[in-house]
């Protein structure tokens, strides 16, 4: 799979109470989450970023709550990529099961700056900076997720298993 | 010969059906449990049907309604009315309406639904909290908590461990909260990112059972992806005649391999409060007294269990809450209600002007029973104060024991009981 889009940069400990606040929790409707994605961080978030956009952020993305509404919100305000230094595990297990991209690469978020056009291939892990030009190279998942990612979730993995 | 193994290697392997596990081997377990709430399991609801239309086990499948009942709103009604329906649905066994639910992490180990050796989802990042018991359990998403329903597995990666050794003894009024603060501002939020993390030594030893489970439940907010306490005579006296499958203890090697050890002198741990916004950034009460407050909370899964609603009422006893405050006391299960009322905690409560709230994880996560304005301030015995934590993004909560909470709701600033002498 290939992304390409313009970068939104964040910090490190983005906590999931921050993606999605639990006041808007009595909902699951991907449209609504994506109403109020991080606004307790920028309440211009949503206007800021378009479809295909991209993440980049410190360390821990994702910390705190289990909340599967975090990388909905994300993937449904537009976000295709999220490209951070460490990803909290309850977050990192949720993207993979629901389909949102993520990439751990440190070199990289330290390198992109905020509004830069970055390029993502998701198969060879290749991260490239179209503003300045420099590459970076992402840890590969291994290849017990990387069967969850071809098949499209978790959900589609078992489907598929259970014929 | 297996390796040497840690109590959560042991877990995984025995689940997984395997003689032996090493750290970051991906394995596919069998689950004894999976539980979700009202906030998290009408999505797993829906993965588990597109999957199969019934649960693997009816019995295994735990539903706890906390988040937002009793119902906050219409949309907060409707999400627990699908849990409902599902559970009377699917024949599920443990589901607790209002009236019987409590806090789940607080509920499931009192009614001895989980136990010792136990390998535990659930879809709320709480849930290792029966670490305390010896079990390996721990947070997941909607999706995975439904792939559980639909099939009774989950894949593990198999995390490091890391050991914290808390030697001597704790000094007077300094509880498991504090412990637990002290090894978070130690290590930070992602000290333990990816690894079970393994509480021990003689200050662990001598805590109660609530204490350990205040340790355990804070793991996630070290990033650990579980938190274990070995099983000693404190648990079994805990489980034996509570819990209702029998149980099996796992104990670490004394070889076993940990990615750490980290020693801590439980003379140096002080009464502690984690200032905003993040659970590490802990300072101690004594150079905290200069920080006013609007609300206490007192309870949750961290810190709503009887102990601590004894510990709360032996500070307010005879005294007033500041009137500038406002203390709210949420005992975490009928069961805790119940006996706090018996004890005559609920005079003492009501003497000193507090309110006191059913069974809600409410305030909490900023969901009803207590939110903050803009503005303002709240110490609470909480386990979270990120950025709009408990209410307006630019509220703070403060993180501390119930002792100091209750010492801070007559203070009117955060302090320690021994301030009101």
């Amino acid at each position: 799979m290939q992304f390409k889009g313009t970068v939104y940069k964040c910090g490190r400990d983005i906590d999931t109470d921050v993606i999605i606040p639990a006041r808007y929790l009595t909902t699951s409707d991907p449209a609504e989450l994506a109403k109020h994605c991080m606004e307790d961080l920028d309440t211009e978030f949503v206007n800021k970023v378009t479809q295909g956009d991209i993440i980049v952020a410190g360390e821990n993305f994702g910390c705190g709550s289990s909340r599967e509404h975090a990388p909905i919100a994300i993937k449904a305000a537009g976000i295709d990529v999220v490209i951070a230094k460490s990803f909290a595990r309850i977050f990192y297990r949720n993207s993979i099961n629901i389909g949102l991209a993520i990439m751990e690469c440190p070199e990289a978020v330290d390198a992109i700056e905020n509004g830069d056009v970055v390029s993502v291939d998701a198969n060879t892990g290749v991260i490239t900076d179209q503003t300045t030009g420099q590459t970076f190279q992402a840890q590969p998942f291994p290849e017990f997720l990387q069967e969850i990612i071809q098949a499209g979730g978790l959900v589609k993995r078992w489907q598929a298993k259970l014929g | 010969m297996a390796r040497p193994m840690t109590m959560a290697e042991k877990i995984l392997a025995a689940h997984a059906g395997l003689d032996e596990v090493v750290p970051g081997q991906l394995v596919e377990c069998d689950l004894d449990l999976v539980l979700a709430n009202d906030v998290t399991a009408p999505i797993a609801i829906k993965k588990c049907q597109e999957i199969r239309p019934n649960v693997f086990d009816p019995e295994r499948v735990l539903l706890v309604p906390d988040h937002y009942t009793p119902n906050k709103d219409i949309a907060a009604a409707t999400q627990a009315k699908i849990v409902r329906d599902f559970a009377k649905d699917q024949g599920i066994s443990h589901y607790w309406e209002v009236g019987c639910v409590g806090v789940e992490h607080a509920l499931l180990p009192e009614q001895g639904v989980v136990g010792a050796g136990d390998l535990i989802i659930g879809a709320d990042s709480h849930t290792c909290t029966y670490g305390a018991l010896g079990a390996f359990s721990t947070g997941v998403g909607s999706t995975d908590a439904g792939v559980g329903f639909a099939t009774g597995k989950a894949w593990f990666k198999v995390p490091e461990s890391i050991l914290f050794k808390v030697e001597g003894e704790l000094a007077p009024g300094v509880t498991g909260k504090d412990v637990i603060l002290h090894i978070i501002g130690k290590i930070g939020v992602d000290g333990a990112l990816y690894c079970a993390m393994e509480f021990t030594g003689s200050a662990i030893k001598s805590l109660p059972m609530d204490e350990r489970l205040t340790i355990s439940n804070m793991a996630i907010e070290a990033g650990g992806k579980a938190g274990l306490i070995e099983v000693d005579d404190v648990t079994r006296a805990y489980m034996d005649g509570r819990v209702e499958r029998p149980y099996t203890e796992y104990h670490s090697d004394p070889d076993a391999q940990y990615k750490q050890v980290v020693e801590i002198n439980a003379a140096d741990i002080q009464p502690t409060v984690a200032w905003p916004h993040l659970p590490s950034n802990t300072h101690p009460v004594a150079e905290s007294r200069h920080i006013t407050i609007d609300q206490a909370i007192i309870g949750s899964c961290t810190n709503g269990r009887l102990d601590d609603m004894r510990q709360a009422a032996e500070v307010l006893k005879g005294r007033k809450v500041h009137p500038d405050v406002r203390c709210i006391i949420i005992p975490a299960t009928q069961e805790v209600y119940r006996q706090s009322m018996a004890e005559g905690l609920f005079d003492i409560f009501l003497d000193a002007n507090c309110a006191i709230s059913a069974p809600t994880c409410g305030p909490c996560l900023g969901g009803h029973m207590g939110c903050l304005a803009k503005g303002e301030r709240a110490i609470a015995t909480t386990n979270r104060n990120f950025v709009g934590r408990m209410g307006h993004p630019e509220s703070e909560v403060y993180l501390s024991s119930p002792a100091v909470a209750a010492a801070s709701a007559v203070l009117g600033h955060i302090g320690l009981p021994s301030d009101l002498d």
